[in-house]
């Protein structure tokens, strides 16, 4: 087995936080007994099925329900003018999802925009009617030529999706702009020794999550309950309330496990249907996408076409950078503009900076988040580019990162100025790791090697969450919290509390909330969670705490200030105070009712702060000339975390990241055919890395504390997607001599290279 | 049609149901046997999350009807803890944060353990080919294979 070198760097006398504990819901979910959406039945319950447009663009012109609503077992049948239209002029945003888009998202409104669009949606007593039932609605199309590409989308003549989105005063797929500037980017150019200006191209990719979007949902006495599977259920109830114009107050939205998201269920797609559904017909609905309708209709990334130009003097200084970034939205504006644009630079101390990015709306299925959304779209750019400025001065990869590395006190392109941060550390510990030094393997059997590195950045995020903190009557503690548990939060919520409060992990159990028991939480996305709720927990753990005191006051008749708190017990705080033997947590609690009644705090924080992750990757690869296949053979991820509250899952966040970006590179893609459908809605043929596809992958936790988090956390889960597309291209551009400017290197494309290759010998 | 009678043997325990011609292994576990452990992931055999053992062999029992369960002896991910003490498999896959969302990890231990009861020492290039059919995109792998190692390792160890 390889090395393991995590955790390498921690350095801290916490009891629980920086354990490997074992995860609060771990049991129920080795043996098949977490309840996912899926999972989930009624008494009385029927099934909701998605009638989808074939076409990618096409304008309907009406919709016939007749038959369908005949055809028997069938409760209802509904369209979009059963779901809150909101006008085309006037934006309401949720978060960064706007309701004009997710009303016609959810039900085509005016016209169909990619194939997979839901224009209508039964419900019946099993699935198998209620999809048969699909088949009978009419719909008369107008079919419409259609544009999936983005640069064929911004061409001048390009069918137009939307006639009310306008750029540069005429109707346009570009749907929005944004444009980061610092200093003089051309006057930098002038000084550089050293330009190169490269285009790039991304395919669109899918976040993959296993488990298809699912919903059960019963509406009784006009209250609604809804289980769904989300990374978050205030966004599922708040977007059911926008679109179906039921009160917040009357849904109760609760999060069930959640099989992988990954960004892709920070939005819904079946939700409002099901609660349409259930209003009509008075009867619990159920409604799962299948894998098929997992790949046409939910959100994949964008494609991507980006132009990038560094500059830099020959001494090895970066003097100025421009990035074009034009991301493909799908059928309705949101594409991360903002992570291409923002986080293309973001790692380096570059004193001018132009970067712009384009929202480009097309007929395929709505963008959704994808782990660091944007970010490794624009870092693949840069750190491809980075790698061949540094060949043509000669200079090692990881040196000239670390000459450009941003450290503290350098103002980025995209606003901050640095705190202290820990990218310098990722360069460094990556030059001195085994990994680095190692040999790679002679060219032989046609078989080439290479050794690729590349750099990333996320901004992290913080935002509002809310947590309970409940004292048992024995003295063990109940923690709710707002946040779906995606990847082990449960765990480290307990490590928090338990080193917080001084009592065993095992003492602790960790609820996740529904809307009507937790307070407001905002999703599970952005590397938020273990930021935002150590933060809320520690709060509300540090409030039970003071409780403690007062109570072990109280008993011994003396003042609060004269009681400490440690280890779990309530103390005296000297001599002076008097002569006390400490109070257990559990003595405490059992002498509540008598001290004062329940003990336990919640708070509520809009949290701030989360400073900007940084990750460098090392990669290894073969590549088969004749088969055209790349395969990864080694590959080490090193990441400043700030602070890793249970490093399993903080490991867990890097690999999974680092594969999923592995996909990216070398073999998953949205492949549409002339008839602008997907041609490959499959796990067969949209090929996810397997575990045959891989290596171990090595992980270096760094822990460079964030100073403006209690326990020094900055965030883990997006950092990890960002270097992998330009790690693995410039280890095979190493193997090869040649480069690729395109995503994914797939044997095909491999060898349509070597081929070129070839012909140029 | 009249729906088809079945008298199978389910972790153990013998069991009848009655399932319509076309119906798949897995509906009928997750709908009226109510084993929801087995998850479905793709519905076509591609990603190994709904992995049971029929005779002991693995099979994704999307793609098996249930009809053929006749007479077969079916395990799945809730016969595979003893009571309340879990699989060497289960408990490493715990210890080694083996999961994160958890939705494919009841066909991983199907499968990991039927790969044990046929290999006691398998390779990591063994472990690796053995659980290609089953898809995770949440860990990378790398702590499936150390668990699924480690548990060997262990059980020959507890062998000895």
């Amino acid at each position: 087995m390889s090395d393991k070198t995590s955790a390498a760097n921690s350095a801290n006398d916490n009891k629980w936080i920086g354990q490997r504990t074992i995860r609060p819901d771990g049991a129920d979910k080795v043996t098949g007994r977490a309840a996912y959406a899926a999972d989930t039945t009624m008494p009385g319950m029927i099934w909701g099925k998605v009638l989808r447009s074939p076409h990618p663009h096409a304008r309907i012109k009406s919709i016939n329900t007749k038959k369908a609503e005949a055809y028997p077992g069938v409760k209802a049948v509904i369209t979009a003018k059963d779901i809150v239209e909101f006008p085309l002029d006037k934006s309401v945003m949720l978060g960064i999802q706007d309701m004009r888009w997710m009303c016609r998202n959810v039900m085509a409104r005016e016209k169909a925009l990619f194939a997979g669009h839901p224009v209508a949606a039964v419900a019946a007593t099993s699935e198998k009617i209620a999809a048969e039932a699909c088949q009978l609605i009419e719909v008369d199309y107008e079919v419409l030529p259609f544009v999936i590409d983005v640069e064929e989308a911004m061409k001048p003549g390009a069918p137009v999706l939307h006639d009310f989105i306008k750029h540069e005063g005429k109707p346009s797929n570009i749907a929005g702009r944004l444009e980061h500037k610092l200093g003089d980017v051309d006057a930098g150019f002038a000084k550089a020794d050293v330009v190169i200006e490269r285009t790039f191209r991304t395919a669109p990719v899918h976040q993959g999550y296993i488990e298809p979007h699912a919903c059960l949902v019963s509406v009784s006495d006009g209250k609604a309950t809804i289980w769904s599977s989300s990374q978050g259920q205030f966004m599922v109830r708040a977007m059911c309330a926008y679109l179906t114009g039921i009160p917040q107050n009357d849904i109760r939205a609760i999060p069930a496990e959640i099989g992988g998201g990954f960004g892709g269920k920070t939005i819904i797609y079946l939700e409002p249907l099901a609660l349409v559904l259930a209003k009509k017909t008075g009867r619990p609905v159920k409604m799962v996408m299948t894998r098929t309708e997992v790949f046409h209709a939910s959100g994949p990334t964008s494609g991507s076409f980006s132009r990038i130009k560094m500059g830099a003097t020959k001494d090895g200084k970066l003097v100025a950078a421009s990035g074009t970034f034009c991301l493909q939205a799908g059928a309705l504006p949101g594409s991360p503009i903002r992570g291409a644009a923002g986080c293309a630079f973001a790692p380096y101390d570059i004193p001018n900076v132009f970067s712009e990015g384009f929202d480009v709306v097309s007929n395929r299925s709505k963008v959704a988040a994808y782990r660091a959304p944007g970010a490794p779209i624009g870092c693949y750019g840069t750190e491809c580019v980075m790698d061949e400025i540094a060949e043509a001065l000669k200079m090692d990869p990881l040196e000239f990162r670390l000459k450009n590395a941003a450290k503290m006190g350098i103002k980025a392109a995209h606003g901050p100025v640095y705190p202290r941060i820990g990218f310098v550390e990722t360069i460094e510990q990556a030059k001195t790791h085994a990994h680095y030094a190692a040999p790679l393997p002679k060219a032989a059997n046609g078989k080439l090697y290479g050794r690729g590195v590349a750099s990333g950045f996320w901004f992290n995020a913080g935002g509002e969450s809310s947590a309970q903190v409940n004292v048992n009557e024995d003295g063990t503690v109940v923690v709710i919290t707002g946040h779906p548990d995606i990847g082990g939060s449960r765990a480290s919520t307990a490590n928090i509390t338990a080193e917080v409060l001084g009592i065993d992990y095992r003492k602790v159990s960790v609820l996740i909330g529904d809307t009507s028991t937790i307070g407001f939480s905002n999703l599970t996305g952005g590397s938020r969670v273990t930021y935002a709720s150590a933060m809320v927990v520690t709060q509300s753990t540090e409030h039970v705490i003071t409780i403690l005191r007062e109570r072990a006051a109280k008993i011994w008749k003396i003042d609060p200030d004269a009681v400490i708190w440690e280890n779990g017990e309530a103390r005296p705080a000297g001599d002076n105070a008097g002569k006390f033997e400490p109070l257990s947590l559990a003595q405490i609690a059992a002498q509540a009712s008598a001290t004062g009644g329940p003990i336990g705090a919640g708070k509520q924080l809009n949290t701030t702060g989360a400073e900007g992750g940084f990750a460098t990757h090392l990669c290894d690869v073969e590549v088969d000339q004749d088969l055209g296949i790349v395969r990864v053979l080694r590959y080490t991820s090193f990441q400043d975390v700030g602070r890793a509250i249970h490093p399993s899952y903080v490991e867990g966040q890097m690999q999974g990241g680092a594969a999923q970006g592995i996909g990216w590179a070398l073999s998953e893609e949205y492949i549409f055919n002339k008839d602008g459908k997907l041609d490959n809605p499959s796990f067969l043929d949209y090929r996810m890395p397997v575990c045959s596809d891989l290596p171990m992958l090595d992980s270096v936790i760094i822990e460079v504390p964030n100073p403006k988090h209690p326990q020094g956390v900055r965030g883990v889960g997006e950092v990890p997607l960002v270097p992998p597309l330009a790690a693995v291209s410039n280890a095979v551009y190493n193997a090869l001599g040649r480069r690729f400017y395109a995503l994914p290197m797939s044997p095909p494309r491999v060898l349509a290279v070597m081929d070129m290759k070839q012909a140029a010998e | 049609m009249a729906k088809i009678h079945v008298s199978t043997t389910v972790n153990g325990e013998p069991q009848e149901f009655l399932c319509d011609a076309e119906q798949s292994m897995l509906d009928v576990l997750r709908g009226p046997l109510g084993l929801t452990g087995s998850k479905e992931g793709c519905g076509s055999g591609d990603c190994g999350a709904c992995t049971i053992t029929v005779n002991g062999r693995i099979v994704c029992s999307c793609l098996m009807l249930a009809a053929e369960a006749e007479g077969q002896k079916i395990g799945t991910i809730e016969g595979m803890a003893d009571g309340e003490t879990l699989h060497p498999l289960q408990q490493k896959f715990l210890e080694h944060a083996a999961l994160q969302c958890g939705i494919c990890t009841p066909g991983v231990l199907m499968a990991a353990k039927a790969l044990l009861e046929r290999n006691p020492d398998p390779s990591e290039h063994d472990v690796r080919f053995w659980l290609a059919g089953n898809l995770c995109r949440c860990t990378g792998y790398d702590k499936i294979i150390r668990a699924v190692m480690e548990t060997a390792a262990d059980m020959r160890g507890a062998a000895r």
